[in-house]
């Protein structure tokens, strides 16, 4: 069944957000490559602008639009492709095909769905259709009953037992899903979830069963192999996405192993999967019983851990698949000379960590279970478990370089390794440290013994490590244990670097390994690359021609996602290029970056001072890049520099000079450049001294942070002491710095690129929101359209000073506040910012590649417009507050986006109504549910009574309610929450009575869970209706609805906007 | 149920605990040497043909199939003995064939409900010489540039004056089974010869109401009553078999199905005249990639085999009816009008993928028609 079109429609996954982060990414890029090499034309709609997928060298046409029924449809319309790719865009991608599939488009346009039939879609994704499907060939699944009432939900659970697991169908990350103990609980969580979707399941419960998870792949003959299996180390009860995970599986033996394989190539049969899916099997650990739990018939976020573990490029050869090809027919892009019918032998194991960010928000809860909150994840490579453990846990970023050196200490582990946390993992060691036995470990967490011995290993290790000089062998034991030479170094107080000495002179050192997915068998001609201690040589040698190391992103994190990732992998497409040999180095499996055909060569290595040293030394590498990975890449910077290694672009000097608060402030002092008055704290005293001097409101905030972490705005005294215990806590090792918080006033960002101090390229951009919003939850517009022209002059006056102040080759984001005319600078990052995607793509501009260009010394002059543009960009957040229960959905000076999205449009409203539309929202309806402040009521009234002329209900609380009516706005009065009496709020929500919320807190509101405000933002994000929370946003989204509802918005393409300059 | 002991185990850095380590070493014929460490018990110089296998499971079933009789096994999965080792009832055969073992790291830990013993305490109980601590992925590296060697696992700092010629001996007469062995119920009777046969054969076989006569490899059977003729897998050259082949060419010329896996393979070759030879290096993995070239259906398979069929010498009444898809070697050949069949590779798995275990659907039929 060959494809004969010529052009096919690509959906792509969005924002990034919990449940569905960059890996979307991969594999959209890679069906791109796919289908490019089968002389495809490709059409991709995706508005998350900072992904490579939405580069200009990707798809023919890129659609930075919603992706809702609406938009895709017109769309259709106008490009007519022959065929769509519904598999290859998430949860996102599915849903919305079978939408359109439902509405007739596909059969009214003749667009053929290529791949897996949405009749088999549909089957896997209704659990019951599912379970009957797999009864009909003996698989066995969960007893289950599907319901759809509460009262039927209460009945099942009777029946099946207490605990029940609740799932709620056609779910990204388990949303919804969970343990449910009593009759209470199951009343409240499936009215919740009945609320968004039409079922769900009550299940018979299996704690402690293993889990583990198969990657297939199946062509259109029937022709089907398992790519990769994985196991995942927390039993069932927390949700793939929140374990720890191996690959290959440990604990299977031959028959258990290829009985779940048999089976998981029956369901691919079953459902006639053509191209990829996953299936996750529990099996019982006592007596080997199984259960099939689900299927994906798309790629997944494990898909993309298996691609990265395996080498298989499963979303290439899954696109391949799409268009009839055969797996026979198709390559092995890393032998060269095999084809893709085959399954990966590896050797070596690899281990994945999620990481949380449930930390950073104020209120969420940290325990962890049947639902995603984890923001992004690590992936290990080594040739042992405990060594690949440790590897892993030093990428997280999160302060341990390994288990070791876990920077806090677990009040109660034992409560933590019973009820899952985020840290479980440093728990376990924790109580292996202080002598715990497995056994206890293993009743209490229902971890296989496997896991849980390897880790009590690794604590032997640490026991034995306690004399100030480490023997060679037990240096040499530590190592292939996965110690840090830092860890290795606080243990016996001596400094990483004399730890590092001794081992090189012992000539320990990791040896460099190819992954080949033949295990060694045949040579392959590969460049996908690992290190470790176990092993006596080294499968490669180094480069013939001094290398460039790019250093990349690191996990998924709030403050730091894809858009980093973007930076890397056009840093390295531009130097490869400039006929530069690029080597990239990132852990993170959800990239792009980390396709082995985007560098010369790929270390899938720590991004720590110690690995990237063990990797430049081998490669002789000629210079380091480290402003375009984000933070993680930036903070090495300064030791690699003192260590000897070249940087290239601006010198480590200038970036602790911009990153130093002493000597920013002394630099700008002595540029007469103003400044928000700071100080550094040193005691509480001293601390409430500068806030009187300068007057409340106060922001506190600890250097060297990305995301803000710890961030805070301090209203009076007792709040200022809170804070300041929080930010100590949170960072140890940086002093907390207090500066004069400016209410009201306007936040601009430069980004640009520099030449030696000289400005190549700049952008700027506009806030929406007043300052008091961090800049990674900010709606940023391009040019700016509500700047004074006297204000524009003087940025880019001041960007040119700092600019040749700090001797800038590279690279450079500037922040400003602006008051009256009046401009301040907050902070100069002399590294890429996370709108540099944005602007590239806003400007087409590739502002990454001609700082590639500068930082090699092969920049040719040019000149760029960024300012005069006949269009607007706007880049907006994109929050997962639906996954982190119990947080506050306020935008706050601590930064809680998980991604972003941007679109272009024709003017302001027309770019700010897209991208909003872009972050998952919908209105329904025309009915408005509106409780304002009293600073803002004025602000809003003008646009209520106008939707009020254009027929819309709008619904008011107390104070808002009397405001319109003396105002001459109907509006429908609801009781607030504390009430407790109807018409009341609550039940206007959870009843799904408003299409749309505009709740706008005073600025001093407090994360305090009891409050009004708190309860309708909370009820409103767990109903899923769009919320407003900033005064400036509901200044724009109101006459947006007035503009725009009702309107069919015309679609164009990236290239077709741009194109009009 | 779960089996774990963790202050008991075998933990490679408490070496006084349970097994002392000593420093040894893998040494080829070519001179090259591997270090790692071996049991203090285990003093001697073990010799055998060196080979590599790339499977990720399946280390019981590997050790005790008698095709891998003569050779060191190296491991290229670098952690082996993760879920101990389960009860005889599974193995391959009665006992542990290799020479020696060769691992990255020999599980300290082991957990599986199936579990008996640990693989180190079971290789001790079967007296199999090992060494841990060696990079296999460095030794595969050599062994696929060189082609199987012979070596040796020693202490450290010996030389071998000579090592053993693999080929020179005929392993077969030492695995085959002594006397006829009866199997099952039902009407058709199918003998199976055995050259080294692995257990799971016989399960498959018994999947089906047959009885199986299972007869030595020089036992001649053509006087007797069968209604189909099956050929094992087995250790060694195919040329050492003659005997076997000779009983084989009188079988066949009675065109009762036959039916041969791996050396079987080679055995019905040779029966009809066409040649073998020597692979380079052999295949021994579980995701060997073969096309059944008459439906262009592609099947994963477990190999383990150093000889194959050389294709240009078959007659002209057989054909090549599977492929490997890696070098494009004959996996499986047939006669084409009469019931005679065989593969290379192990449809009976064990281990490895099940994708072809029609194949003895295919036998069963052909037995009925």
């Amino acid at each position: 069944m060959q494809f004969t079109g010529k052009k096919i429609l690509i959906l792509g996954s969005g924002g990034l957000r919990i449940g569905q982060a960059g890996e979307f990414d991969y594999s959209g890029s890679q069906a791109i490559k796919a289908l490019k090499e089968a002389g495809i034309k490709t059409v991709l709609v995706n508005p998350n602008i900072a992904t490579v997928q939405t580069d200009e060298l990707m798809a023919d046409e890129v659609y930075l639009q919603p992706l809702n029924p609406e938009i895709v449809t017109r769309i259709i319309e106008k490009e007519k492709p022959d065929g769509i790719l519904l598999g290859f865009g998430g949860q996102t991608a599915l849903n919305l095909g079978l939408t359109l599939e439902q509405n007739g488009v596909f059969a009214k346009h003749q667009v053929m769905v290529l791949g897996t039939s949405t009749a088999s879609i549909r089957q896997t994704e209704d659990r019951e259709l599912f379970k009957q499907a797999l009864e009909r060939i003996g698989i066995k699944s969960p007893q289950s009953v599907c319901v759809t009432t509460v009262e039927d939900a209460l009945q099942a659970a009777e029946k099946i037992g207490y605990p029940i697991m609740m799932r709620a169908g056609f779910s990204l990350g388990g949303l919804g899903s969970g343990k449910v103990t009593s009759a209470k609980e199951l009343t409240k969580r499936a009215k919740e979830s009945l609320a968004i979707v039409p079922q769900v399941l009550v299940e018979e419960y299996l704690l402690g069963w293993k889990e583990y998870e198969y990657e297939i792949v199946r062509d259109c003959a029937g022709s089907a192999l398992t790519i990769c299996n994985m196991e995942n180390l927390d039993p069932m009860g927390v949700h793939t996405g929140e374990s720890i995970v191996v690959a290959p599986a440990q604990t299977l033996n031959n028959r258990e192993h290829q009985h779940l394989r048999n089976m998981a190539l029956q369901v691919a049969h079953l459902f006639k999967i053509v191209g990829e899916c996953n299936i996750q099997f529990a099996i019982n650990p006592t007596n080997g019983d199984y259960r099939a739990i689900e299927v994906n018939a798309r790629l997944s976020r494990s898909s993309a851990l298996a691609s990265k573990a395996t080498g298989y490029p499963l979303a290439f050869v899954a696109a391949k698949l799409a268009l009839g090809f055969k797996l026979h027919e198709i390559k092995n892009s890393v032998t060269q000379k095999t084809c893709a019918f085959f399954e990966p032998a590896l050797d070596y194991i690899v281990v994945k960590i999620p990481r949380w960010d449930t930390h950073k928000l104020k209120a969420a809860d940290r325990s962890i279970g049947s639902e995603m909150k984890s923001v992004g994840e690590v992936m290990s490579i080594g040739r042992s478990f405990p060594e690949s453990l440790q590897k892993a846990v030093g990428m997280l970023n999160i302060g341990a370089s390994c288990l070791s050196d876990y920077p806090h200490k677990i009040e109660n582990p034992c409560f933590e390794i019973e009820n899952p946390t985020d840290r479980r993992l440093f728990a376990l060691y924790q109580f292996f440290m202080e002598d715990g036995t497995t056994e206890e470990a293993h009743r209490l967490s229902k971890i296989d013994p496997w896991f849980l011995s390897h880790i009590w290993q690794i604590a032997q290790v640490e026991k034995q490590i306690t004399k100030k000089k480490i023997a060679t062998d037990l240096l040499r034991l530590a190592k292939q244990t996965g110690f840090s030479d830092k860890a290795l170094g606080l243990l016996t107080q001596q400094s990483e670097k004399t730890i590092r000495e001794q081992r090189l002179a012992a000539n320990i050192v990791p040896y460099v390994k190819q992954i080949d997915t033949l295990a060694g068998e045949c040579a392959a001609q590969t460049n996908y690359l690992y290190m470790s201690y176990h092993a006596m040589e080294h499968d490669i040698s180094a480069s013939e021609e001094r290398p460039q190391l790019v250093l990349g992103s690191g996990p998924y994190a709030i403050g730091s996602s894809v858009e980093f990732d973007w930076c890397a992998v056009n840093t390295l497409r531009t130097l490869r290029k400039l006929n530069k040999k690029a080597i990239l180095i990132n852990s993170n499996p959800e990239t792009v970056s980390t396709d082995y055909d985007e560098s010369d060569r790929l270390y899938f290595e720590q991004l720590s001072f110690e690995r990237v040293q063990d990797i430049a030394d081998f490669e002789n590498a000629f210079g380091i890049v480290v402003s375009v990975g984000g933070q993680i890449a930036n903070n090495l910077a300064i030791p690699l520099a003192e260590a000897g290694y070249h940087l290239l672009g601006t010198p480590a000097e200038a970036i602790d000079k911009a990153e130093n608060r002493e000597k920013f402030s002394a630099l700008l002092n002595q540029l007469d450049i103003d400044q928000p008055e700071w100080v550094r704290v040193t005691s509480l005293e001293n601390a409430k001294e500068f806030a009187s001097q300068v007057g409340y409101p106060v922001l506190i905030r600890p250097s060297y942070i990305l995301s803000g972490s710890a961030m805070n705005v301090a209203h009076d005294d007792e709040s200022l002491e809170q804070y300041l215990q929080q930010a100590a806590a949170v960072s140890l090792e940086h002093p907390v710095v207090m500066s004069k918080f400016i209410l009201d006033g306007k936040e601009l960002e430069v980004d640009g690129v520099a030449n030696q101090g000289r400005i190549v390229i700049e952008a700027i951009t506009e806030h929406i929101e007043n300052a008091g919003v961090h800049s990674g939850d900010a709606t940023l517009v391009i040019p700016p359209q509500r700047l004074y022209l006297e204000t524009i002059r003087r940025t880019k006056k001041i960007t040119s000073q700092i600019a040749a102040a700090l001797n800038i080759t590279g690279p450079f984001n500037i922040q400003f506040i602006a008051k009256n005319n009046n401009i301040q600078v907050i902070e100069c990052n002399l590294r890429a910012s996370r709108s540099f995607p944005f602007v590239s793509k806003a400007t087409n501009h590739n502002f990454i590649a001609i700082a590639t260009e500068v930082m090699m010394d092969e920049y040719k002059f040019a000149r760029y417009e960024t300012l005069e543009l006949d269009y607007v960009g706007v880049k907006a957040p994109q929050f997962s507050y639906n996954r982190l229960k119990g947080a506050d959905p306020v935008a706050h000076v601590e930064m809680a986006s998980t991604g972003e999205v941007a679109c272009l449009g024709e003017n302001l409203h027309d770019a700010y109504w897209r991208a909003w539309l872009s972050t998952e929202q919908t209105v329904a309806g025309k009915r408005i549910l509106v409780s304002i402040a009293d600073a803002h009521k004025h602000k809003v009234l003008p646009y209520l009574r106008e939707l009020e002329e254009k027929g819309w209900e709008i619904y008011s609380t107390g104070g808002t309610h009397s405001y319109l009516s003396q105002n001459g706005v109907g509006s429908y009065f609801v009781n607030k929450a504390s009430e407790k009496i109807e018409p009341n709020i609550r039940t206007v929500i959870a009843n799904r009575k408003v299409d749309l919320i505009i709740n706008i807190p005073t600025n001093r509101s407090s994360a305090d869970s009891k409050t009004d405000g708190f309860i309708i933002r909370r009820t409103a994000i767990d109903h899923h209706i769009p919320l407003i929370t900033n005064i400036q946003s509901a200044q724009i989204i109101l006459p947006c609805l007035i503009e725009f509802i009702d309107k069919d918005l015309p679609v164009y393409s990236w290239r077709e906007i741009v194109s009009r300059h | 149920m779960l089996k774990m002991t963790p202050d008991a185990n075998l933990i490679i850095y408490l070496k006084k605990i349970l097994m002392k380590l000593i420093p040894a070493q893998l040494i080829l014929e070519t001179g090259e040497v591997f270090y790692g460490q071996a049991p203090a018990s285990q003093d001697g110089n073990y010799f055998g043909e060196v080979v590599f296998n790339t499977g990720m499971v399946g280390y019981v079933e590997s050790l005790t199939d008698p095709s891998y009789a003569g050779q060191i096994l190296s491991f290229t999965y670098p952690l082996i003995g993760n879920y101990g080792v389960s009860a005889p009832s599974t193995w391959e055969s009665t006992k542990c064939h290799v020479s020696g073992v060769v691992m990255s790291e020999l599980a300290p830990f082991y957990s599986s409900y199936s579990a008996e013993l640990s693989l180190a305490d079971w290789l001790q109980q079967q007296k199999i010489p090992c060494i841990m601590g060696v990079d296999t992925r460095a030794l595969a590296k050599r062994l696929r540039t060189q082609g199987v060697i012979p070596g040796a696992i020693t202490p450290v700092n010996y030389t071998p004056s000579k090592f053993e010629n693999f080929s020179d001996t005929d392993w077969v007469k030492k695995v085959s089974v002594k006397e006829p062995i009866m199997y099952g119920s039902g009407e058709k009777l199918v003998i199976a010869i055995d050259c080294g046969m692995k257990e799971n054969i016989i399960r498959c076989l018994l999947e089906y109401p047959i009885r199986v006569k299972r007869v030595p490899y020089n036992y001649d059977f053509t006087n007797e009553d069968f209604d189909a003729v099956f050929i094992s897998n087995g250790p060694g050259d195919p040329i050492h078999c003659q005997e076997t082949i000779a009983i084989l060419k009188k079988a066949m010329a009675k065109k009762k199905p036959t039916f041969g896996i791996c050396l079987g393979t080679q055995l019905m070759a040779l029966a009809v005249g066409a040649k073998t030879y020597k692979l380079s290096f052999g295949h021994r993995s579980h995701n060997q990639p073969c096309m059944d070239l008459q439906t262009e259906r592609c099947y994963l398979t477990s190999q383990n085999h150093s000889y194959a069929v050389d294709e240009t010498t078959l007659p002209k009444d057989w054909r090549v009816n599977f492929r490997n898809l890696n070098d494009q070697s004959v996996e499986g050949i047939e006669h084409k009008e009469l019931p005679f069949f065989s593969v290379q590779f192990h449809p009976e798995a064990a281990s490895g993928p099940m994708d072809t275990t029609w194949l003895f659907q295919k036998f069963y039929d052909l037995m009925n028609t």
